[in-house]
């Protein structure tokens, strides 16, 4: 049976999406920092994760942005494949959804028409669209939007296959270490490992929406997250970059068959205002 | 420890204040980001093209001034900025739409070293404070030391209640830019952290040491 979705639909959700991921985090995230500011050593970093905890309430009862960046929206579309979407394209529909969320929601128009000129789009248009065809007749929307201080300090390693575990432990803490305190610590590192050169950005990208309290289902992958974790809460960066304990709250990991002759990693950090909103339609 | 400051910022406050130091500045800011330093540093140089070619021949010398031209160019330079630069403090940061009845949305600082680049002519020329968030590179700290200046710190995604700090905020130039357009704001005690004081003494050099349990 084809079930029939509207454009309308995809674009209400995606506006609510937009509003919502920017001026509430996830549960999960909001527990993560709650728990962070106990962990703390320093006294000037649990000032600033007070402050943190302050500026997510204020931005949730206030309806200011918790970061004045509001991101590039960068929406992941898991749609069936019994599902017929109505009234228009689905990518024109998303867009109108990140157009409207962006303006309705007194959001920062961050996004560039072409990134050499450099001219504003004044709408927070484009978003970046990433679609997987999956089995039934839902859909699946992820809306991440994603600010550029921790973008900027992302990174891709392609590493040799004789580089092992050890190399792909080394890049993930060489990324984060140059990341300091440009990333707005405690951050959550988000890592593909596999795949080509694009894949493995993209499994990073999705990495980064997995909730913070939930490990990789492989156990050496899971293994692999928890060591980071510790190490990188070893590195002294802490809370604003100003040293001390939490500088990750997270390392979520996903990987993905590769070829014989590589092994690419890729690190995409993101701010302690991890945001993501995910819908079944 | 907490200190107390307002704008504008001398020499005299700078040197009164260490990296490590918690403040509450109070005053005026004047915001610019990427776009806005790119055209405040295209402004200088036109206006520094047009002074060498109004100098009589004799006196161009490879472009070492005396010092009656070299005081007369900082002030044409000067004159050319948007708002007073001498004791200035700067706020790297981008803002999201003000609400009705508000000032201003989320204001969080962003990423400083984008300005690097273009930091270094501004202290020169009398700029004292710079705030934002993120490492500086060799020729800023030179630059921090030469003229007494400072780089605070403030809190990076903590944009809503850093907002509550700014009590107004009106249009300076730049409209066309959006986000990215300079501002003047009034600020009550904003909180800021020293990172590099005009010694050149850096925090996020000696705090992460501090901490660090391994390299």
């Amino acid at each position: 049976m084809i079930r029939t979705i509207s454009v309308e639909e995809i674009t209400n959700n995606i506006k609510e999406m937009c509003i919502e991921a920017n001026h509430y985090l996830s549960k999960d995230m909001e527990e993560s920092l709650k728990k962070a500011a106990g962990q703390e050593t320093s006294a000037l970093g649990r000032k600033i994760l007070n402050q943190l905890q302050e500026n997510l309430q204020t931005a949730g009862e206030e309806m200011i942005p918790i970061c004045q960046d509001t991101g590039m929206a960068v929406v992941f579309v898991e749609i069936g494949q019994e599902v017929h979407v109505e009234g228009g394209l689905l990518e024109d529909a998303i867009h109108e959804g990140v157009r409207l969320g962006y303006s309705e929601g007194f959001l920062r128009k961050s996004v560039v028409r072409d990134p050499l000129i450099r001219e504003n789009t004044k709408d927070n248009t484009p978003a970046v669209i990433h679609y997987e065809i999956a089995a039934g007749d839902k859909v699946k929307l992820t809306l991440a939007p994603k600010g550029f201080g921790s973008e900027n300090m992302s990174c891709v390693f392609m590493l040799k296959p004789s580089d092992g575990i050890e190399g792909v432990k080394h890049a993930i803490l060489t990324a984060v270490k140059d990341a300091g305190p440009n990333a707005c610590p405690p951050m959550v590192v988000g890592v593909g490992i596999g795949g080509t050169f694009e894949k493995c950005a993209l499994l990073a990208k999705k990495a980064l929406t997995r909730p913070v309290n939930e490990s990789s289902p492989i156990p050496y992958v899971k293994e692999m997250e928890e060591e980071l974790l510790e190490k990188i809460n070893m590195l002294g960066i802490g809370p604003g970059g100003l040293g001390g304990r939490v500088t990750a709250l997270a390392v979520n990991i996903n990987t993905y068959p590769t070829h014989i002759a590589g092994l690419p990693v890729a690190v995409n950090i993101c701010c302690h205002v991890n945001r993501h909103a995910a819908r079944e339609l | 420890m907490d200190k107390y400051i307002t704008t504008p910022i001398t020499a005299e406050t700078t040197k009164g204040l260490r990296a490590g130091d918690y403040v509450y500045i109070t005053g005026t800011f004047y915001v610019a980001r990427d776009a806005a330093h790119k055209r405040l540093i295209e402004a200088l140089e036109k206006e520094e093209r047009e002074f060498y070619a109004r100098l009589p021949k004799r006196d161009k010398n490879n472009g070492n001034l005396a010092q009656p031209e070299e005081e007369a160019l900082k002030k044409k330079l000067r004159e050319a900025l948007p708002f007073p630069v001498i004791d200035s403090a700067v706020y790297y940061m981008g803002p999201s739409p003000a609400r009705e009845g508000r000032p201003i949305g989320s204001a969080g600082p962003t990423t400083a070293s984008r300005m690097d680049k273009y930091a270094p002519r501004l202290l020169d020329l009398g700029q004292k404070a710079m705030i934002g968030k993120g490492k500086r590179t060799r020729e800023v700290i030179d630059s921090i030391i030469r003229n007494q200046a400072m780089y605070f710190a403030a809190v990076g995604g903590a944009g809503a209640l850093l907002s509550k700090c700014i009590k107004s905020s009106e249009l300076v130039c730049y409209e066309d830019l959006g986000a990215e357009a300079v501002l003047k704001l009034e600020v009550e005690d904003f909180p800021v952290i020293v990172v590099i004081d005009s010694n050149g003494n850096n925090l996020y050099e000696t705090a992460i040491k501090e901490y660090a349990e391994i390299i």
